[in-house]
């Protein structure tokens, strides 16, 4: 249930652990998450555990190397793929954007809503490009050819039921946003389908 | 070896005509497509004539354009129209395509080396127009499992 989940993350220490699992690209280690928030290795485990009892993170084990006699596989944690949310009082925007979608989609309105997305980015500009798209839940990082990344699609459970339009409006909303750099569309496996090069050498 | 592969076939109402200035970039960007497609992983097959694609063909209605094609999986079905540079003109489609108000895309399994006709697939979109997904007409929102 979303109010325990996040619940689970009272505690400053076990907030630490969560907070360190998720900002990292690939699934970590106990003993990685030890070192990072400089806690005991038997701590880390119990936060970990906890964490992934509450259904925030999980669990994955490492590819077995090494012949017979290597160990066991490490144990891995990462972010779950469950969203938690909760509203108090109860709302639901979801299911309201669920219904404008499929209404811009019956209607063919796409180019209306792709310039009301643009002009909405444009609002919320302000400030350095990659901490705002941090607040705005986007998870930027910078890949090997210094092409900004968007790690999370902030529209993700949307992007699903109505990905062209969804990936549309956010391109819409990104270039609005961006003003110092060009933004396009460039999907990978996982993440936010945009790229965005940054003209600055400074950001 | 799998023992079926997914076939799928959309359809679209041009804006247009397709040799007409606002068709153009949708025809420019047909090759590459059409080549992303062939080498994106699960491709089987896709339906063209001599030109390389199947934009001629009118079996519906003269300004509906047909794509019918084959993969593995619907996985792979997905990672190409929603990962790939494909997501470009899914974006853009409002350009070209009249909106429509009944289901466009349709998908069902075949055994694998057997080919879909266009006769077959309509067969199918009219099962899924007239009675909702179903294991054997069904959506990318709402698949079935072979």
């Amino acid at each position: 249930m979303s109010l325990e989940a996040i619940g689970a993350l009272r505690e400053r220490v076990r907030r630490a652990v969560y907070d360190f699992v998720v900002a990292r690209a690939e699934p970590v280690s106990r003993n990685e998450v030890a070192e990072a928030v400089a806690i005991g290795r038997t701590l880390a485990a119990f936060h970990l555990d906890k964490l992934a009892e509450a259904g925030l993170l999980e669990t994955a084990y490492a590819p077995r190397t090494g012949g017979p006699g290597a160990g066991r596989p490490a144990k891995l944690y990462r972010r779950s793929a469950a969203e938690h949310a909760v509203t108090l009082p109860p709302r639901d925007y979801r299911l309201l954007a669920d219904v404008l979608a499929s209404a811009v989609e019956r209607s063919g309105v796409e180019p209306a809503a792709y310039a009301a997305a643009r002009e909405q980015g444009a609002k919320l500009a302000g400030g350095a490009m990659i901490p705002r798209l941090a607040e705005l839940g986007y998870e930027p990082f910078e890949d090997p050819d210094r092409t900004i990344r968007l790690r999370n699609c902030p529209f993700d459970a949307l992007a699903q039921a109505h990905p062209a339009l969804v990936c549309g409006l956010n391109l819409a909303l990104l270039e609005g946003l961006v003003t110092d750099g060009d933004v396009r569309l460039d999907p990978g496996p996982t993440g936010c389908c945009v790229a965005i090069q940054s003209k600055n050498k400074r950001r | 070896m799998a023992e079926h592969h997914l076939a799928q076939l959309n359809i679209a109402r041009l804006r247009a005509p397709i040799d007409s200035p606002e068709l153009a970039d949708f025809v420019a960007l047909l090759p590459e497509i059409n080549g992303l497609a062939e080498r994106s992983p699960g491709y089987v097959w896709r339906l063209q004539d001599e030109s390389g694609d199947a934009t001629a063909l009118r079996p519906f209605e003269p300004d509906v354009i047909v794509n019918l094609t084959v993969w593995q999986s619907v996985e792979s079905l997905r990672g190409f129209v929603y990962r790939t540079a494909h997501l470009e003109p899914m974006r853009r489609r409002r350009d070209w395509f009249v909106p429509a108000d009944e289901a466009y895309l349709v998908l069902w399994w075949i055994p694998a080396g057997v080919l879909p006709t266009i006769a077959k697939a309509a067969e199918r979109l009219d099962l899924l127009r007239r009675t909702g997904p179903s294991p054997e007409a069904f959506t990318l929102r709402e698949p079935y499992p072979s």
